[in-house]
């Protein structure tokens, strides 16, 4: 295991999808930089959309919608707890983002004027755009990473940041996970880019990897930024998805809603009148299948045969193309049957809710030199698109930090720690596997901390959380392969542990199922209209506090407020 | 010694004829985002090496002879 000592202006943590973009405008904004994207597997085939997309889930295109009301829609879908300036920020940049793809070769479908074919997906506006060639998207950012030189280093798994004498960023350590070389680079600011905790809970299918996220994004960022004394919000707006069941990726309604595919009960009918994802809508999702009128389904059998063709085309070729072999060996076929869905095991993802590393509408981190960027950050139900205009907004904003800046100085106590902890696993022959402790925290999670919460089964949890901290102590790795696991085991730990003092902080019930708590069912506007934020107290323990709501500045009615409370079609009877 | 080892059946599956690592090809390895095929060093052939799955599919994608077929992992077939 040799040190490897590099030096860089910007290192962008995750080459998905705002990782690459983040780059990019770093480099424009000043071609001198040295930038470097730190990538755990491979930038051509990375993260999120490592196989493309099948849309845009939240377009903001002139003509079809506006940034106010894009910025409304996202203020009531996440219970009106958001930082308005961060959202709308994203919308109003959202159209740039789109022609500048379009015009880097990404193919969005258009009308027979060329105007873009936006469809209506969300409860009140229009904002998803199809991409039915969209499983090209890693090439075109791919072209665009070597157009400016940006350097890359793959397979290299980051899991400290190094911080200087006043808590700004000084760089950032990890290792390379088939040569275990330990990796310590300087820099004078970082973009954290690392995706969703994506593999907190466990499938039903009992399948590690087969979580709703690309599993590779295990949580790094969440526990990187938390141990460097970041701020990190909202945890307790867990992801929680509708899914195909036991393939566990989306079936998608996103896609089919606008052919005419609908969300069924076991009795073929409707029950709620929208099918955008928001915690008020798997709340009633959750309510049918546990209240006697399950299994639910995706129903798509009453479409015509070239509205069907249309639909597997795009589903069978993007973002999980494997869906159809799935369906293939089940003998589904949405000409004649129903897909049966389910939900998704616990997560931190803000692509979808909005849980993750604290940032502005900057990008801006609560430590200088710290910038997040997609599904890792804070924006509420920014979905790729909204990880992209951030990914630029950090990129810029690293370059304008990073200018004039003298080189950091390392803190050597701190690299030989992170080294010692790192070795630690492969100098071990006995002892527990990644596997096992993986495993185990993760069953935990889904014994415990799946909704409805309930105050004495997070204290349980958290007890559990604490054994399983001193078990990583006698993790052993055979390999680089399993000492990656190993330090995946590290984060996964701390993100659950995160999870669940998150659910115990807010005493409220907010979000539908994504907060629904057993002890405290109402949700409490005078004492919780409120974020919640937690970073590492000088004690070494999570530290929460709450963080007021910003004047908005889009206002809302009481209409427009009510209407994610208002999903359930009318005349369906609510379980509760 | 304390750690045993449970066997499990891969999902991704190579078809020897048609892989040209011995050629020095490593397409497959290398765009796997979870790392987990590798050549073997007696055969020269790729192989699934940890079943850690996410049945995503770039390495059956990207493979220039069309060796790799991705299966859904039996647990969640």
């Amino acid at each position: 295991m040799k040190t490897i000592e590099l030096e860089y202006d910007v290192v962008i943590v995750g080459g998905g999808t705002g990782g690459p973009m983040a780059a990019v405008k770093a480099k424009e904004k000043n071609p001198k930089l040295r930038v470097l994207v730190l990538e755990k597997a491979n930038v051509k085939r990375s993260g999120a959309i490592s196989m493309g997309m099948d849309g845009l889930n939240n377009a903001v295109i002139p003509g079809h919608a506006t940034p106010e009301q894009y910025t409304k829609e996202i203020t009531v879908a996440n219970d009106g707890i958001v930082d308005q300036k961060g959202v709308y920020a994203y919308a109003s940049n959202s159209y740039a983002m789109i022609e500048e793809l379009d015009r880097w070769g990404v193919k969005f479908e258009k009308d027979e004027t060329g105007d873009f074919a936006v469809r209506k997906v969300h409860h009140l506006g229009s904002y998803v755009l199809p991409m039915p060639e969209g499983h090209h998207m890693k090439k075109v950012l791919y072209r665009q990473l070597k157009r400016q030189r940006v350097e890359i280093t793959n397979r290299v798994v980051a899991t400290r940041l190094i911080t200087g004498a006043g808590g700004e960023i000084a760089g950032v350590m990890g290792f390379d996970c088939r040569t275990a070389d330990f990796y310590v680079i300087k820099a004078k600011s970082v973009v954290l880019c690392t995706g969703a905790a994506g593999r907190l809970g466990l499938p039903a299918s009992g399948y590690m990897f087969g979580t709703y996220e690309n599993p590779t994004n295990s949580g790094e960022g969440h526990a990187m930024a938390y141990h460097a004394g970041a701020e990190l919000t909202n945890l307790e707006c867990f992801q929680i998805n509708p899914l195909i069941k036991d393939y566990n990726g989306p079936a998608c309604a996103y896609v089919t809603g606008p052919f005419g595919g609908y969300t069924a009960n076991a009795t073929g009918a409707r029950f709620i009148e929208c099918d955008y994802w928001s915690g008020q809508m798997m709340l009633e999702f959750y309510n049918e299948l546990e209240g006697g009128r399950g299994p639910v389904f995706l129903k798509l059998d009453h479409l015509a045969e070239e509205t069907i063709a249309e639909i597997e085309h795009i589903l069978h070729t993007n973002e999980r193309p494997s869906r159809g072999r799935f369906h293939e060996r089940r003998g589904n076929d949405y000409r004649s049957k129903a897909i049966e869905m389910h939900i998704s095991e616990i997560g931190f993802c803000s692509g979808h809710s909005a849980s993750g590393i604290w940032t502005n509408e900057k990008g801006e981190c609560s430590i200088p030199g710290l910038y997040a960027a997609g599904d890792c950050a804070s924006i509420p139900h920014n979905y790729m698109l909204g990880a992209f205009v951030y990914g630029k907004f950090c990129g810029e904003n690293a370059a304008d930090y990073v200018a004039g800046r003298e080189a950091p100085v390392i803190n050597t106590d701190m690299v030989e720690a992170e080294r010692q902890r790192i070795l630690a696993p492969l100098s071990r022959s006995e002892g527990l596997t990644p596997f096992q402790v993986e495993y185990k925290t993760r069953r935990i999670v889904n014994d415990y901390l799946q909704p409805p919460k309930i105050t004495r089964k997070m204290e349980i949890a958290l007890e559990r959380f604490g054994e399983i901290q001193d078990d990583l102590n006698e993790l052993s790795a055979a390999n680089p392969h399993e000492l990656m696991r190993a330090m995946e085991a590290y984060t996964i730990r701390d993100c659950a542990e995160l999870a669940a003092r998150a659910s115990m902080f807010r005493t409220e019930s907010r979000w539908g199922l994504y907060h629904l708590c057993v002890d405290h069912p109402e949700k409490d506007d005078e004492n919780w209209f409120c974020h919640t934020n937690v970073r590492r107290g000088e004690d070494g323990k999570a530290a929460f506090r709450k963080r007021e709501i910003e004047p908005y500045i889009v206002e809302l009615n009481a209409e427009e407020k009510a209407a994610y409370q208002r999903l359930r079609v009318a005349g369906s009877k609510s379980a509760n | 010694m304390t750690i045993a080892t449970t066997r499990t059946q891969a999902p991704v599956v190579v078809d020897q004829d048609k892989c040209i690592a011995e050629k020095g090809c490593t397409v497959c390895v290398d765009v796997c985002p979870l790392d987990v095929l590798a050549i073997d060093f007696v055969s020269n052939k790729a192989f699934m090496k940890f079943d850690e799955c996410w049945y995503c599919m770039p390495c059956e994608q990207d493979c220039p002879t069309g060796a790799v077929h991705v299966n859904i992992p039996y647990l969640v077939r």
